[in-house]
């Protein structure tokens, strides 16, 4: 554990937030998974719900069955348990299907433009790098992805778009993204997956969940389709 | 199924219940009654469970045509009310008939009303509640987030009417015609702030921005300096108080985004969260501090009164 973590900060009446570490790592967010499980299971029902992130847990309980001292308690006791435990903790691999081409993703050529390399190169350095479910928020099943290899690291636009469509895989930064709705975005759009990624109905509701690993595989037109991609999303039928 | 059918959904009203909890990692927010103080009530009127399904009424204009003979209770904003044609009071239960139409008019002191009726609205449960969220496309009578629409109908149970009951008027609603107190309970990134910044925050009167909703209120007063602390995304509490770049706070509230980047200063107590959702763009508020152990003796108190 890093000097002067974990740190834990009351949020409101009735969450505390939790730092691991000043950047995310593999160990942070092996420790936040880990924490989140062990509280889950520790609190029952003096818990309400938990919110983990790049670097921290948001903690929320309910103040009347237990008070915010006690909880600090009960939250340092799990981390320490984690040191204790030593066993590594086996991520999940998951591998999502992208059509990337400039008509499934219109930001590939600014992309290039800005890192000086091919589209190809741009693509090749998406889809060979792991990536780790950092956080999920903005929407339903938007998960926050890192980190983008630096090269192809690209600043959101000036002017989001109104409708980025569903199934949009997008760069900020050195963060990446799919877009689980159609929404308005300012990200920078390289792809589409074919696949659903958040279903209200069924579970699993998402087919990531923070702590897991991501990997792209490229498609080509033919099996986007195939794999029931809309023709209509690459021919700005659907925004 | 019968209930009650809406014959004109007013400016904009929503199913609600207590909220949606347990999936806040799937990036899925709490929605919710936004005044839950008048919310309760409503149920506890009508001998409800406290997550039974309501209405939240904003401003007002709902026409609704009973089919069937229950009770309802209606609290939180001043609405005039009618039923058929005489004129009715909020913060009390009222028998209803089949063939009944209850109409709102236009709130004249706070702005959102809560309609609950015995045995509560049934509509289908989406991550175990029914809360409406426009913004999620989640709950609500087609699950899809929409808020009532003219046609609808609400599905309740009969139930035999029985003595009227009403809320004593010193626990009504007080709608503050000056600027609110609002406590916040310090936290976050609260020590991170300078002790200028701080005290500018505190002695601002704020106005609540026209761009304000369930999601967020954007308040506007002199722009704070915010300190450059790098952040990284991190989950946000309900009422979170943030500073964006632009000096100006944002409160968030029932309906927003699960995380987020922006420095915080800490949260609003949840007793004045339900005096924000009385409170018009327009009017002023100003912040108080408040400790955790304020905020959590005061809440033990309310509840064991």
């Amino acid at each position: 554990m890093s000097i002067g973590y974990p740190k834990v900060v009351v949020a409101s009446e009735n969450s505390t937030i939790v730092y691991f570490s000043e950047r995310p790592c593999r160990k942070t967010s092996d420790q936040i998974d880990y924490t989140a499980n062990a509280l889950k299971i520790r609190l029952g029902e003096e818990l309400i719900d938990l919110i983990p992130s790049y670097h921290s847990l948001l903690v929320i309980y309910d103040p009347l069955k237990i008070g915010f001292q006690k909880i600090e308690q009960e939250i340092r006791d799990t981390i320490g348990r984690w040191k204790a435990s030593n066993q590594p903790q086996q991520s999940r691999i998951v591998e999502l299907p992208v059509y990337y081409s400039p008509e499934s993703g219109p930001d590939l050529q600014r992309i290039a433009d800005h890192s000086g390399l091919s589209i190809d190169q741009v693509i090749e350095l998406h889809q060979q790098t792991e990536y780790t479910v950092y956080a999920m928020g903005f929407a339903p099943g938007f998960a926050y992805l890192g980190e983008v290899d630096e090269r192809i690291a690209m600043p959101r636009l000036a002017t989001p778009r109104h409708n980025v469509p569903q199934g949009a895989v997008a760069i900020a930064d050195r963060q990446t993204a799919i877009y689980p709705s159609q929404s308005p975005g300012g990200w920078n759009l390289v792809g589409l997956c074919p696949l659903g990624l958040f279903n209200a109905d069924k579970r699993p509701h998402s087919p990531m969940q923070v702590g897991d690993k991501l990997r792209f595989k490229s498609i080509d037109r033919d099996e986007f389709i195939q794999l029931g991609g809309s023709d209509k999303k690459l021919t700005g039928e659907i925004t | 199924m019968k209930g009650f059918k809406v014959l004109n959904p007013g400016i904009h009203s929503l199913l609600q219940d207590m909220g949606r909890f347990g999936y806040h990692s799937l990036g899925i927010t709490s929605g919710g009654a936004f005044d839950q103080y008048s919310f309760g009530w409503a149920n506890q009127l009508c001998h409800n469970l406290d997550n039974a399904g309501c209405i939240e009424i904003l401003v007002g204009g709902l026409i609704l045509e009973a089919q069937v003979t229950t009770q309802i209770a209606i609290t939180g904003a001043d609405v005039p009310i009618k039923i058929n044609d005489s004129t009715v009071e909020s913060w009390c239960t009222h028998n209803i008939q089949a063939g009944d139409t209850i109409a709102f008019g236009y709130a004249t002191a706070g702005c959102r009303a809560y309609l609950a009726v015995a045995g509560g609205i049934q509509a289908p449960l989406i991550f175990n509640s029914l809360s409406t969220v426009v913004r999620e496309s989640l709950g609500g009578l087609t699950k899809l987030g929409t808020p009532l629409e003219k046609g609808d109908v609400l599905s309740c149970s009969s139930n035999s009417h029985c003595t009227e009951r009403s809320v004593p008027a010193k626990y009504h609603c007080e709608f503050n015609t000056d600027t609110a107190e609002i406590r916040m309970v310090t936290g976050y990134q609260y020590e991170q702030f300078s002790q200028q910044q701080i005290s500018q925050f505190f002695a601002t009167d704020y106005v609540i921005s026209s761009n304000s909703d369930r999601m967020g209120y954007r308040l506007e007063g002199p722009a704070i300096e915010v300190p450059s602390c790098e952040m990284l995304s991190e989950g946000i509490s309900l009422g979170a108080v943030q500073l964006p770049a632009n000096g100006m706070p944002i409160i968030l509230l029932c309906d927003r985004q699960t995380i987020g980047g922006y420095p915080k200063l800490g949260s609003v107590f949840s007793q004045d969260i339900a005096k924000l959702a009385q409170m018009m763009p327009g009017k002023k508020l100003r912040f108080k501090p408040f400790s955790i152990e304020q905020a959590q003796r005061v809440l033990q108190e309310s509840t064991s009164k």
